[in-house]
């Protein structure tokens, strides 16, 4: 556990001591800035019936950004201490495999959570604006950010196993950012392809991300869907941690 | 416990996709003891290492380390061993304290016990006066230092360093060298250099590797005595040649003479003498009691760079030559 703790807490910092994890917040922050340039012209001076949390999500554009930002925050993760030779002390402590890869995974995932909380304050802007009161309740912001951290471990997992692949950060990058569009396809699919009632339409529907974060953020829990993003996090670091040992069967 | 053995390695052999690193060596290392991995680049040293340090399994073979398995008791054996990999990997933005604190957590000590420590070893390694500076900022010698208080924050049985004297200059090589030196005894040391000065002047013992293999393993002294079993000896006199050889040839402790002319009227003398016994008394003796000039009397000492070379060269070289 100390070990655990330790390694999480050098992870994060590595964020921070670097210029890397102040350019991340930045772009993010620029990014959805535009998006809330958007939402505040569609809402305009009509009335709407959307909660803010909703509004803000009714694009795809605020999934396009998850994606980006994925590969940005895992590919170091693994390859960079891969390709530094710094794996190889940190292997040859007292310290087991299933904590690197949960302290890996913890850290990337706390500082996507970092990253999107100065989203807040666009909601609270558009709180102060608008005449109704029900317009933003902690119930639905909670949920919505309860989504993005559900999204996050989603994308984030896969890219700790990209990561976990290979010791070049570019090909880590690639990877999570293939992976990541090839599920931006998926979601166009589901919306896009009649549901038959078929075994394939019912998978595909699994994968209709943007319906189900704007279900989130309409303050909508779907265990379904809760369920399946945590098994798709554990499945793939379950993977990170299978190729993590596999240098001790090679 | 177990005899007082650290290592106990039994037909290791690793194997990589397409070539083998280290093929069925065998040896053994006591505690206390400060034992030199000799050989040149690609000899299946580092190789040895990983799988000591449990960095990576072997092919076949088995390896002990304080009596437990590497591969089965991972996590108890990396307990014990403080390792140093090849290069010196740090992580370069953390500074020097903060570094080894870092590793002093990751390695299980208390707080309190970390924070001791690291006092410790930064005295012990000279780095007292730079721990609040960023590790990529140090030079090289300071980075070497670093990289050693990590392998001894957490007081291993074993500490085992590869190429730790690499990249550095004369005086840091030295600093380096004494603070190994100053482990023995407490803690078993196993270094790996291609260096010979440095094993020679470090070790208690040393394994001559190449191409997988163990070659030679024993003190330096002994494989001194090994190699300069004749004890040839060279002795420059000025006398005439006729007598210098008949006064050879008399000689029953010469086995073999060789006499070939030097500069003036000196000539220079190459004699092997019988079962390897010292014959610079005996020369001394002649040369005082025929009233030769005596100017130079050496015993041919093999270094143990012939040793190495010796040893480690492909064997159609040596038979070409």
């Amino acid at each position: 556990m100390q070990a655990y703790l330790t390694l999480t807490r050098r992870e994060l910092a590595t964020f921070f001591l670097s210029i890397s994890g102040y350019v991340i917040i930045a772009g993010l922050a620029l990014l959805v800035g535009l998006d809330f340039v958007t939402l505040l012209n569609s809402v305009g001076t009509d009335s709407v019936s959307m909660p803010i949390t909703q509004l803000f999500f009714n694009n795809l554009l605020l999934w396009i950004i998850i994606v980006l930002t994925a590969p940005v925050i895992t590919m170091r993760l693994f390859a960079l201490e891969k390709a530094t030779g710094t794996f190889e002390t940190l292997t040859t402590t007292p310290v087991g495999e299933i904590q690197i890869v949960a302290a890996k995974f913890t850290a990337s995932v706390i500082f996507f959570i970092l990253m999107w909380l100065p989203t807040l304050a666009c909601m609270f802007i558009v709180q102060h604006f608008a005449n109704q009161p029900g317009a933003l309740e902690t119930g639905t912001l909670c949920s919505m950010y309860l989504g993005l951290f559900l999204a996050g471990c989603f994308i984030l997992s896969i890219g700790c196993f990209a990561s976990a692949l290979t010791k070049n950060q570019v090909v880590a990058g690639m990877l999570t950012l293939v992976a990541g569009m090839a599920l931006l396809m998926l979601n166009w699919l589901a919306q896009n392809i009649s549901p038959g009632g078929r075994w394939p339409a019912q998978v595909l529907s699994f994968f209709n991300l943007s319906q189900q974060m704007i279900d989130f953020t309409r303050g909508i829990l779907d265990t379904r869907v809760i369920v399946f993003y945590l098994s798709v996090t554990f499945f793939f670091l379950f993977l990170t941690l299978r190729v993590i040992e596999s240098r001790r069967w090679k | 416990m177990n005899d007082g053995l650290m290592i106990e390695v039994e037909n290791l052999t690793k194997r990589y996709a397409g070539h083998t690193a280290v093929s069925g060596i065998s040896f053994t290392v006591n505690r206390g003891e400060i034992v030199g991995l000799l050989g040149p680049n690609g000899a299946g040293k580092s190789t040895t290492m990983r799988v000591l340090s449990c960095y990576l399994p072997a092919t076949s073979g088995s390896v002990r380390v304080g009596g437990l398995d590497v591969f089965r008791d991972s996590t108890e054996v990396r307990r014990r061993i403080g390792y140093m990999p090849e290069n010196n990997p740090l992580h370069l933005e953390m500074r020097v304290r903060e570094y080894l604190t870092f590793r002093a957590r990751l390695k299980g000590l208390g707080f309190r016990r970390s924070r001791a420590r690291v006092d410790v070893v930064m005295e012990q390694c000279s780095l007292t006066d730079v721990s609040k500076r960023i590790i990529g900022q140090l030079s090289k010698g300071y980075r070497q230092r670093v990289g050693l208080a990590d392998a001894l924050v957490h007081e291993p049985e074993l500490i085992i360093l590869d190429e730790p004297t690499i990249g550095l200059d004369p005086n840091q090589i030295r600093a380096v060298r004494q603070l190994i030196k100053s482990l023995a005894g407490a803690h078993t040391v196993l270094i790996s250099t291609h260096i010979l000065p440095e094993a020679e002047m470090t070790c208690n013992r040393m394994l001559i590797m190449f191409e997988g293999k163990i070659l030679a393993a024993d003190t330096p002294d002994n494989l001194q005595r090994l190699m300069s079993g004749n004890g040839q000896v060279v002795a420059e006199i000025a006398a005439p040649l006729e007598d210098l050889c008949n006064c050879w040839a008399e000689m029953p402790e010469v086995e073999h003479y060789d006499v070939s002319p030097a500069d003036g009227e000196f000539f220079r003398c190459a004699l092997t003498p019988h079962n390897g016994m010292d014959l610079r008394p005996h020369i001394f003796a002649v040369a005082r009691d025929r009233g030769w000039y005596l100017r130079e009397l050496t015993r041919n000492r093999h270094s143990l760079e012939d040793i190495y070379v010796k040893v480690t060269r492909p064997p159609e070289e040596e038979e070409g030559a």
